[in-house]
C-alpha cells in the first residue's frame, strides 16, 4: 500500500514536472524502515524524524518511505527502486541494511546514503548513530536501585555490538549502585514481534525478574510489565501510554536535528561522508521524565549522571573493568575508546551467560 | 534450572491459541479444496477490529465476534476473486495479506497505546485452585476452550457428518461433486468464510489477551506459521492441537530456558522450534503414498462448471 502510494506520488511528480520545467526541482529523500512505522518505537521515532524535514523544508523536499523492508536482499531492491525514483538522499535505518547499502551505493554513484548504527563507510556513505549506551547506563541506575529481588531482566534482539553495548552499560551502572544485582538476558531473534517480545518478558519475569529493560522495539513488555505490577522502560520511544504505572523512564530517540542538517548538507551541495556517533548532550539520546514511582534521592542522582555524562564528566565505561573472563580491560580512570565501543561483542565481569555466536 | 512446568504450560497454551484458532479455520478451507495464503492478513485485520470493538464497548466478547466478522468480510473479497472471478488463489491469498496489513494499519491509527479491557478467566468453581492440574487445565479464558471445542466440533464435522463427507468431496474432486449436483462455488465460498472468521478470532486474541496492545504488524507472521501448521496437521483436526502446540511449546521452552540461565547456546534454543517441525514433517511424510494421500486432491484448483 505504502510502496503504491509512493509510486503513484512519483508519478504525480513527473506529471507535474512536465507541466513546470522551470520550476525548482525537489530534494528527494527516501527512508528505509525495518518495522511499520506505527511500532510506537525505532521505526515511529524515525519517521518523527522524516515529518520533522518536510515541517522544516516544506515544499523544497519530497519523501518517501517504505515500512517494514526485511534486511537482507529485499532491501537493496527497495533501495534500489528508490534511487531509479530520484532519491537525492536515502536513510536506512538498520543494522542489517548495512551490506545492501554499500552495494547500492555502489550502483549508485550520485546518490548520498546515510546508515544507521553501521561500521561501514563509503564516499557516498554516511554512518550515524547515537550513543544509546549512555542512556542504559542511566536507566541502569534507575533499575539498580529499584529493584527488589536484584534481578533485572533484559530482552535482547540480536547480539551485535549495539545491542551488547547496552547490556554492559546497564549492567554496570545497575551493578555500581546495587552490587548484588543480576542480568538475566533472552535473545528473540528478532526486532519486532509482539507476541513474542511479549513472551520473553512473561519468561524473565517467572524467573524473578522486576525490572525489564528491552532492546527490541515493540511496546509488548511494557504492557506484559503494566499487567504483572513491575517495572520496565520505555525504549525508542516513550511507550508511556502503555504502561502509565510499570514505565520508570525511557531513552527516546530524537533523529530530526540530524535528518534536517544533513538534508540540508544535500541541498548546499556541501554533503560529505562522515561517521557520526552523537550522545545524550547534542540530543540524539533523550531521556524521558522520571516515573513518581522513583523515590526522589534516586531521581537527583539518575539526572545527576545523565548530566555528568552530557557534559563528558562521566563516561559509561569507564575503569576499573573487567571483562567477562577476569581479563583486564579498562585500567582505573581509563575510559573505552570509540574503535572498541563499536566492535564490542564481549560481556563485563558479573554477566552470567555467554554472547551468541 | 527453576522452570516451572506448571506455568510453562500455562504460557505455551497462550502462545499457541492464535495459530490454532487460524489454522483450524484454514484446516476447513483447503478440505474445501481451496488454498488461502491471506491467513496473516486476516488474522491482523481481526486484532484491529476486534480490538477496536472491544475498546469502544468495554466487552472483550464483542471485540472476538466482531473480529471474527470483520475477518469473514475480508475472506469474502477472496471468495469472490477466486470463486466468482476465478482469480489464481495463490495470488489473491498473497493480495489479501498484503492487503489486510495496510487496512489495519489505516484502522489502527488512533488506537495504539489505548488499554482493551481485560478478558476474564473462566470460572471453573474452584477447580482452579487444584495443585498442578488447576493452573493448567482451569485457569484459562474462555477462547482457549472454545479454540479446542472448535477443533473438536471441526473433527465430528468431517468425520460424521453428511455436510462434511459433502465439504471433502468439493474438495477431493470439484468435478465429481458438482455431477452429483452440489453446490461446489457455495459450499467453497462458505468454508472461506469459515476460515476468515477463524482467522479473525486467532488475530484478536493476540491483540486482546496474549499482547493486550495493538501495534502495526503485531501478528509478525503468526499467520504463515498457521499455514505450515495445516500442512504439518495432515489436514487432521487433532493434529493442528498437536503441531500449535508443540511449536508454541518449544518456543516458549526455549524463552524459558535463555531466562534461567541453562548453559546451551543461544542460536541452538532459537532454531530449536523451526528444527522441531521440520523434524516431524519428515518423520510424518516418510510414507509418501499416505502423506499424498491426504492432502486434498483439488487443493488450489479452479473450479468452473462448464470445464
Amino acid at each position: 500500500m505504502k510502496l503504491l502510494k509512493t509510486l503513484m506520488a512519483g508519478a504525480a511528480l513527473v506529471v507535474g514536472l512536465g507541466g513546470m520545467a522551470q520550476a525548482q526541482e525537489k530534494t528527494k529523500i527516501g527512508f528505509v524502515y525495518v518495522g511499520p512505522v506505527g511500532d510506537f518505537g525505532w521505526s515511529y521515532e524515525h519517521d518523527q524524524g522524516r515529518q520533522a524535514v518536510e515541517a522544516e523544508f516544506g515544499d523544497k523536499v519530497e519523501t518517501m518511505y517504505v515500512e517494514s523492508v526485511p534486511e537482507g536482499a529485499d532491501s537493496e531492491r527497495v533501495m534500489t527502486q528508490m534511487a531509479l525514483d530520484g532519491a537525492d538522499l536515502i536513510f536506512t535505518t538498520s543494522f542489517g541494511y548495512m551490506d545492501p547499502t554499500i552495494n547500492v551505493a555502489k550502483k549508485f554513484p550520485n546518490v548520498k546514503f546515510e546508515h544507521a548504527t553501521g561500521y561501514k563507510q563509503a564516499e557516498n556513505v554516511s554512518t550515524y548513530s547515537a550513543r544509546f549506551y549512555e542512556g542504559r547506563t542511566v536507566i541502569g541506575h534507575i533499575a539498580g536501585n529499584m529493584t527488589k529481588t536484584n534481578t533485572i531482566g533484559y530482552i535482547a534482539s540480536f547480539p551485535i555490538p549495539e545491542v551488547i553495548r547496552g547490556i554492559n552499560a546497564a549492567y554496570i551502572a545497575a551493578k555500581k549502585v546495587n552490587p548484588d544485582v543480576k542480568m538475566k538476558i533472552v535473545w528473540v531473534y528478532t526486532w519486532f514481534d509482539p507476541g513474542k517480545e511479549a513472551d520473553a518478558a512473561t519468561a524473565l519475569i517467572e524467573q524473578g525478574a522486576d525490572v525489564i529493560m528491552q532492546h527490541t522495539d515493540s511496546p509488548a513488555a511494557m504492557t506484559i510489565a503494566e499487567e504483572k505490577g513491575i517495572y520496565a522502560f520505555g525504549q525508542a520511544s516513550d511507550m508511556k501510554q502503555f504502561g502509565p504505572n510499570a514505565r520508570l523512564s525511557s531513552i527516546i530517540d530524537n533523529w530530526s536535528p540530524y535528518y534536517i542538517a544533513r538534508t540540508q548538507a544535500v541541498m548546499d551541495g556541501t554533503w560529505t561522508s562522515t561517521a557520526t556517533w552523537d550522545g545524550i548532550a547534542p540530543g540524539m539520546v533523550g531521556i524521558g521524565d522520571f516515573s513518581d514511582n522513583i523515590p526522589a534521592d534516586v531521581q537527583a542522582s539518575a539526572t545527576a549522571l545523565k548530566d555528568a555524562l552530557a557534559s563528558g564528566a562521566t563516561h559509561s565505561f569507564t575503569g576499573p573493568l573487567n571483562k567477562q573472563d577476569g581479563s583486564v580491560w579498562l585500567a582505573e580512570g581509563e575510559t573505552a575508546d570509540d574503535g572498541t565501543l563499536a566492535g564490542m561483542n564481549f560481556y563485563v565481569e558479573g554477566i552470567e551467560g555467554d554472547v551468541p555466536q | 534450572m527453576d522452570i516451572s512446568i506448571v506455568s510453562l504450560i500455562a504460557t505455551l497454551i497462550v502462545a499457541a491459541t492464535p495459530i490454532l484458532l487460524a489454522a483450524t479455520g484454514e484446516l476447513i478451507v483447503e478440505k474445501a479444496g481451496v488454498l488461502n495464503l491471506g491467513v496473516e492478513g486476516m488474522m491482523i485485520v481481526g486484532a484491529i477490529s476486534g480490538f477496536i470493538a472491544a475498546v469502544n464497548t468495554s466487552s472483550p466478547f464483542m471485540g472476538f465476534v466482531m473480529a471474527a466478522v470483520a475477518g469473514a468480510i475480508l475472506s469474502y473479497l477472496f471468495a469472490i476473486l477466486t470463486q466468482v472471478l476465478l482469480a489464481n488463489q495463490v495470488a489473491s491469498g498473497l493480495a489479501l495479506t498484503l492487503f489486510g496489513l495496510g487496512l489495519a494499519a489505516l484502522m489502527g491509527n488512533s488506537y495504539s497505546g489505548v488499554k482493551p479491557p481485560s478478558t476474564p478467566k473462566m470460572e471453573w468453581f474452584g477447580l482452579a485452585d487444584i495443585p498442578v492440574v488447576g493452573p493448567i487445565l482451569f485457569n484459562h479464558d474462555l477462547m482457549v476452550y472454545f479454540s479446542i471445542f472448535l477443533v473438536f466440533a471441526v473433527w465430528v464435522f468431517l468425520k460424521f457428518t453428511r455436510g462434511g463427507l459433502i465439504l471433502r468431496a468439493v474438495g477431493e474432486n470439484h468435478d465429481a461433486a458438482h455431477a452429483l449436483g452440489y453446490k461446489v462455488v457455495r459450499i467453497r465460498v462458505l468454508a472461506i468464510l469459515f476460515g476468515g472468521a477463524c482467522a479473525g478470532l486467532g488475530g484478536a486474541y493476540l491483540s486482546l489477551i496474549r499482547v493486550p496492545q495493538w501495534t502495526e504488524g503485531m501478528t509478525a507472521g503468526a499467520g504463515w506459521i498457521a499455514l505450515a501448521i495445516v500442512v504439518f496437521a495432515s489436514w487432521k483436526p487433532w493434529r493442528l492441537v498437536l503441531g500449535a502446540y508443540l511449536f508454541g511449546g518449544v518456543t516458549i521452552l526455549q524463552l524459558n530456558l535463555q531466562a534461567s540461565g541453562v548453559d546451551i547456546p543461544v542460536s541452538y534454543l532459537s532454531m530449536a522450534p523451526y528444527l522441531v517441525t521440520i523434524l516431524v514433517l519428515v518423520i510424518m511424510s516418510a510414507d509418501r503414498t499416505r502423506a499424498s494421500l491426504n492432502a486434498p486432491a483439488s487443493l488450489g484448483k479452479i473450479f468452473h462448471a462448464s470445464s
